[in-house]
C-alpha cells in the first residue's frame, strides 16, 4: 500500500511541477539565457554521439535488411526499410534513450546535489521559484533541441545506410537508387508523427530528472540512486509511451 | 496582489533599489506552541518564544535538539505539525509573506550556487525579482562585497573559497537582499576561533548598523553571550530556557550550566549515560 501511495505521490508531485513551470511560462524572457545554456549543454553537446550512434544504427540497419532481402530479390526496398525504420521508430527512440543516458542523468544529479547543498532551500528562502528557475528552462530546452536531435540522427541514420548499401559488395545499391526508395514511402505525416513522439519523450524525461533530483533526500550516496532511478524511469517511460504514441498516432 | 506586495515592499525606492545601509523595518517573529514531529518522532515539542523586532535572538542547544529545524520553520521551509509561526502576523510559509518581508537564511555550509561565481550568486536576487538596473544591481553587490571585505573574491567560483569566506559570501547574499530578518544556521561551525569571532562582529554589526531582526542559531558559547540580546536554550526538542546573555551564565539549572560550561570528566564519562 505504502508502494501504491509513493508512486501516486511521485507521480502527482511530477504533474504539479510541470504545471506550475508552465504557469511560469510569462516569465520565460527572464530565463532565455539559461534556456540558451541548457539548450547548448544538452543538445549542441549531443549532436556528435548522436551523429555517431545514428550512423551505426542505419548502417546495421541496412546491412542486415540487405542480406536478407537480397535472398528475396527486393534489395532495392533496403532504403525503403532503412527510411522507415529510423522516421518511425529508431530515430526518436534512441535519441530519446540518449537523451536520457546523457541529460537526464546529469540533470538528476545536479539538482539531487543542489537538493541535497541546500542551494534549493536557499532558491526559496530568496522566493526564487525553483519550477521557473530550475525547471522550466530545462523543459523549454529539451523542447526545442529534441526534433533538431532526432532530424539530424534520422538523416545520418539514412547516410549511414546509404554507405553500406554503396561499399558491401554484396548489396551494391547505389546512393541515387538508395535515396529514391528512402523518400518512396516517405510522407511529411510520419516525419511529423516522428518530431512529436521525440517531443513527447524529452519532455517526459526531463520532467522525471527535475522531479527525481528536486525530490532527492540524504546525502551523496542517495544522489547516486537518484541518478540511477532517474535513467531507469526515463527508459521504461520512454518504451511504455512508444507503444502508446505510435498506436495512438494510428500505428505510423 | 503579488505586484502590489513588491511595490509596498520598494516603494521606499521608486527610482532605484534601497542600497545597502538604508535601514527598513525589522520584524518581529512569534512562535506559539509549535510542534514538529517526522513519522514517529517528535523533534519539537510546544515551543513558544516572541522575538522582538531589531533584536538578536540566539537558539542554543546540544546536536540533535531541533535548534536548526526549528530555523527552518521559522524561514517557512517546512510547516509545524501543529502550532503557528508569525512573523509581523503572517504565516512565513506562504510565499506572499517572502515578497512582503525580506527574509534571509545564511545556511550552514553556505549553500552558495556552486555553479554561479560569487557575484552571481550575490546578484541572484535582485536579477531574479528584478530590482533596479544592471548597474544598480553591480553597485548593490559591490557595497556588500566591500561591507564583507571580500571585493577580491568577486570573480572566484564557490569551490575556490575557503570555509570562511564561503560563510562571509553568505552572509553578504543575505545583505544584497536588505533583509528584515535575517537568520544564520550555524554561522560560526567550523570555523577557527579567530574567524568565529569575526562572524560573530559581523551579526552585531549589522544588527547595529541596519536594525536587521537576527534570529542565530549556534553552539558558539561565546557568540550567544557577547552578541545576543536574548538567548533560548532548546534541549530534546523543548524550550528548556529563555533568558538574557547575563542571566544565563548564572544559571542554577544543572542541565543548562553543564551545557554552557561543560567539564571532562574521565571518571564518569557523559558517553556512558547518553541515549542514542
Amino acid at each position: 500500500m505504502n508502494r501504491i501511495i509513493t508512486i501516486f505521490d511521485w507521480l502527482g508531485g511530477a504533474v504539479i511541477m510541470a504545471l506550475r513551470a508552465f504557469r511560469m511560462l510569462p516569465q520565460a524572457p527572464r530565463i532565455l539565457k539559461r534556456t540558451f545554456e541548457h539548450v547548448l549543454q544538452g543538445g549542441y553537446a549531443s549532436l556528435p554521439i548522436v551523429s555517431i550512434l545514428s550512423f551505426f544504427i542505419g548502417a546495421v540497419l541496412a546491412l542486415q535488411a540487405g542480406l536478407t532481402l537480397q535472398d528475396f530479390g527486393a534489395k532495392q526496398l533496403i532504403g525503403t526499410l532503412v527510411g522507415e525504420a529510423l522516421v518511425r521508430e529508431l530515430g526518436p527512440v534512441f535519441v530519446a534513450i540518449l537523451v536520457a543516458g546523457r541529460v537526464a542523468s546529469a540533470t538528476t544529479a545536479e539538482l539531487a546535489s543542489m537538493r541535497v547543498y541546500q542551494e534549493v532551500d536557499a532558491l526559496v528562502t530568496m522566493n526564487i521559484p525553483p519550477e521557473r528557475f530550475l525547471v522550466l528552462p530545462r523543459l523549454l530546452a529539451v523542447l526545442s533541441y529534441m526534433p533538431i536531435l532526432t532530424m539530424v540522427g534520422i538523416v545520418i541514420g539514412w547516410i549511414g545506410g546509404a554507405v553500406v548499401c554503396k561499399y558491401v559488395g554484396v548489396i551494391g545499391v547505389e546512393p541515387a537508387e538508395y535515396f529514391q526508395s528512402v523518400s518512396a514511402f516517405l510522407t511529411t505525416q510520419k516525419m511529423v508523427d516522428s518530431l512529436l513522439k521525440a517531443e513527447i519523450f524529452g519532455f517526459v524525461i526531463i520532467l522525471i530528472a527535475c522531479n527525481t533530483g528536486l525530490r532527492t533526500k540524504g546525502g551523496p550516496r542517495e544522489i547516486g540512486f537518484a541518478v540511477t532511478n532517474s535513467v531507469v524511469y526515463s527508459l521504461i517511460a520512454i518504451l511504455g509511451l512508444d507503444y502508446f504514441i505510435t498506436k495512438a498516432l494510428g500505428g505510423s | 496582489m503579488k505586484k502590489e506586495i513588491q511595490k509596498e515592499r520598494f516603494q521606499s525606492e521608486p527610482h532605484q533599489p534601497a542600497s545597502i545601509g538604508q535601514a527598513r523595518a525589522p520584524v518581529g517573529v512569534e512562535v506559539s506552541n509549535v510542534f514538529k514531529k517526522y513519522g514517529p518522532q517528535t523533534v519539537l515539542t510546544d515551543i513558544s518564544l516572541k522575538v522582538e523586532p531589531g533584536e538578536i535572538f540566539t537558539i542554543m542547544g546540544p546536536s540533535g535538539s531541533g535548534k536548526s529545524v526549528l530555523l527552518r520553520q521559522i524561514a517557512g521551509l517546512e510547516q509545524p505539525t501543529s502550532g503557528t509561526i508569525r512573523i509581523n502576523g503572517h504565516d512565513p510559509h506562504d510565499p506572499d509573506t517572502r515578497d512582503r518581508f525580506a527574509i534571509a537564511l545564511v545556511f550552514q555550509a553556505g549553500a552558495l550556487f556552486n555553479s554561479l561565481s560569487v557575484y552571481d550568486n550575490l546578484a541572484l536576487y535582485p536579477l531574479e525579482h528584478r530590482i533596479g538596473t544592471h548597474a544598480q544591481i553591480r553597485d548593490r553587490v559591490m557595497r556588500a562585497l566591500k561591507i564583507l571585505s571580500l571585493e577580491n573574491a568577486v570573480n572566484k567560483s564557490p569551490a575556490e573559497l575557503s570555509g570562511g569566506m564561503k560563510k562571509r559570501v553568505a552572509i553578504a547574499r543575505a545583505l544584497v537582499m536588505e533583509p528584515q530578518l535575517l537568520l544564520y544556521d550555524e554561522p560560526t561551525s567550523e570555523l577557527d576561533p579567530v574567524m568565529s569571532a569575526t562572524i560573530s562582529e559581523i551579526i552585531a554589526t549589522l544588527k547595529e548598523q541596519y536594525q536587521v531582526t537576527s534570529i542565530v542559531v549556534s553552539h558558539d558559547r561565546e557568540l550567544a553571550l557577547t552578541i545576543s540580546n536574548r538567548v533560548a536554550i532548546l534541549m530534546r526538542g523543548e524550550l528548556l530556557s529563555l533568558t538574557t546573555p547575563g542571566e544565563l551564565q548564572h544559571t542554577d539549572n544543572p542541565e543548562i550550566a553543564d551545557f554552557m560550561h561543560p567539564k571532562i570528566d574521565l571518571k564518569n564519562p557523559r558517553y556512558k549515560t547518553m541515549g542514542a
